[in-house]
């Protein structure tokens, strides 16, 4: 393994990871208002959110080049102000990855936040608690298992995008280029031997991955 | 009744909350309460759906509604007609809801520190609840490895730790059985002396309510079908409703003069009684003593032996029809109430100031520790 070939599994491994991250505090928002609340608009924001996991990824991909493109409204904006470019940098690889898997880690935190008594909420609060205290106390905690299940599978999901990616942040070696692109990348250019140490990284990181996600079902079924 | 008031170690609280202009609609109707509660302890009396539970939520403040006026002593919690609707968190009412709610998540001490204000009332302290309730050995476990007992002990303990003005207690020991009930029911007595805090108790268990109560409000469909003190309800109940639910009986202070084998006998007025009940806790010498008005049975003149143990001669002081049967009202060294039917009645032909013995057999006179 070649030092460019370390940077890019870590570079794969720790953007997913820092994508599933970014996306949290988000993700739980809108779900807890998916579970909890009736608004009006529910069902739109529903379906949008759940768009990119319906459409091809490199079409969202689209979207995304055509939202932060320089010479766009956000994208101009970040550029001129901000001094922060998105496309064709990590930080356009962050989005992509973000965007594609921010609906499973919604669906899975949303299925969880309702499995929670509304009972155990409504106690906490005759016991003198806030919404946020009775929010990261209690919802949070008895929701754990299944917030923790969408993360793991969030981060899954960011770990294999290409067709997103590929659109916003390109195959920039050392910059934008994550497993799945690089893996591609040299099969087409006939780099067999690279590929398939790419290959055997990707699988050990999946394995890490659903490993220890499985441990930490366990331990949270000999809490319960 | 005046001895129940006088013998019940409560007479410091004192507590107003009303509930007035109550209109929740509910699937099957619309629960409607108009009431003040003034005693320690008062009783939501009724059979399951008829609205309890959403009462106690309202006065909790878990549940909006767009009429209700809710006033615990001199602080407005709750007038929909003045938008004023004081939080749950700042209401400073415990609630034991029925399911208990302990956080599955939480060790035993942390669910009782979980509302606890360490510098409030320092009457409810740590130390002092832990102990009252008997809980200290329980207090590392983790709340799944407690037994229904435990849990309703922890629970309670939880409450208590926020000190409460109020605690509303949602069928507690709707999920115990007897033998438990008769464990827990002391340490709700004790919480009532030592802590003087008044308690609204959702039940449908006479049990529970006799042992307990001072007052009570029978919720029938949402309705408050009648409320006033314990022993009157019982006895006199307004309608046929609330009659059907509670069953009519005679209920006096009894006191326990001997106990032999399982027969006890207890002196109630002028009279003497025999009765059966084995599950009496030892030591116990106040009694409620509750007779059905349907297990007396009424004789005129015959003094024929008979089996049953109580044969009381009995004066009949009033004859009213009710329902299908005859209400009798007796005088035999304390107020007596048989049903019969009207043929028996007839048959008898009784009139006022008739007398007359009633039998009763031991086993149908049951004793309510006070």
């Amino acid at each position: 393994m070649s030092a460019e070939e370390w940077q890019i599994v870590w570079f794969t491994a720790w953007v997913s990871a820092l994508s599933t991250v970014v996306i949290l505090p988000f993700g739980l928002a809108v779900a807890w208002l998916l579970a909890r609340h009736q608004w009006r608009g529910k069902s739109i924001v529903e379906t949008l959110i759940s768009l990119p996991l319906v459409m091809p990824p490199v079409a969202t991909g689209l979207i995304l080049l055509k939202i932060f493109g320089r010479r766009r409204t956000i994208g101009g904006f970040l550029h001129d102000t901000l001094n922060l470019d998105i496309v064709f940098t990590w930080r356009g690889v962050l989005i992509a990855l973000g965007v594609m898997s921010f609906p499973l880690l919604v669906r899975s935190a949303r299925v969880a936040f309702e499995e929670v008594s509304p009972r155990m909420e409504q106690i906490a609060r005759t016991l003198g608690a806030g919404n946020w205290r009775v929010f990261f106390t209690i919802t949070v905690p008895l929701a754990g298992r299944g917030i923790a299940a969408g993360m793991i599978l969030s981060f899954a999901r960011a770990l294999g995008e290409f067709g997103a990616t590929i659109m916003v942040a390109g195959n920039i070696p050392g910059k934008t280029s994550t497993l799945s692109l690089d893996i591609f990348q040299s099969v087409q250019l006939g780099q067999d031997s690279h590929a398939f140490r790419m290959l055997g990284m990707s699988v050990a990181l999946a394995f890490a991955a659903v490993w220890a996600s499985e441990w930490l079902m366990r331990q949270r079924k000999g809490l319960k | 009744m005046g001895q129940r008031m006088a013998d019940a170690p409560t007479e410091g609280i004192e507590v107003s909350l009303l509930l007035k202009d109550i209109s929740l609609p509910l699937a099957d109707f619309t629960l409607e309460v108009n009431v003040e509660i003034r005693s320690p302890i008062t009783v939501i009396f009724g059979p399951s759906g008829s609205g309890k539970t959403s009462l106690l939520d309202l006065v909790a403040g878990l549940r909006r509604v767009e009429s209700a006026f809710i006033q615990l002593d001199d602080e407005v919690l709750t007038d929909a007609g003045n938008r004023i609707f004081v939080p749950t968190r700042r209401r400073g009412i415990g609630y034991v809801p029925q399911d208990l709610a302990l956080f599955p998540h939480l060790s035993v001490r942390q669910n009782l520190l979980y509302g606890h204000q360490p510098y409030g009332n320092n009457r409810f302290t740590f130390d002092h609840i832990v102990d009252l309730l008997e809980i200290r050995p329980l207090v590392h476990r983790g709340v799944t490895q407690l037994s229904g007992g435990e849990k309703q002990r922890v629970a309670l303990a939880r409450a208590l730790l926020t000190s409460p003005r109020l605690l509303l207690l949602d069928e507690p020991l709707a999920n115990l059985d007897m033998q438990l009930k008769a464990k827990i029911l002391p340490y709700l007595a004790r919480i009532r002396d030592e802590f003087h805090i008044p308690m609204l108790y959702v039940t449908h268990d006479r049990f529970e309510t006799l042992s307990l109560a001072d007052e009570m409000v029978v919720l029938i469909n949402g309705r408050v079908a009648q409320n006033g003190l314990v022993q009157e309800v019982f006895s006199h109940p307004t309608d046929l409703d609330v009659a059907g639910i509670l069953t009519v009986e005679t209920i006096q202070p009894g006191r326990i003069v001997k106990t032999a084998d399982d027969l006890v006998t207890v002196a109630v007025g002028n009279a003497l009684l025999s009765a059966v009940e084995p599950n009496l806790p030892s030591g116990t010498t106040g009694v409620h003593v509750c007779i059905r008005a349907d297990d007396v049975i009424l004789l005129k003149g015959a003094d024929t032996p008979s089996s049953p143990r109580n044969q009381l001669p009995a004066t009949v002081h009033s004859i009213a029809r009710e329902g299908s049967m005859i209400r009798i009202d007796l005088d035999c060294g304390f107020p007596l109430i048989a049903f019969l039917t009207k043929q028996a009645c007839e048959e008898l032909a009784l009139t006022e100031g008739d007398r007359v013995f009633a039998l009763i057999k031991a086993p149908h006179i049951h004793l309510i520790p006070r």
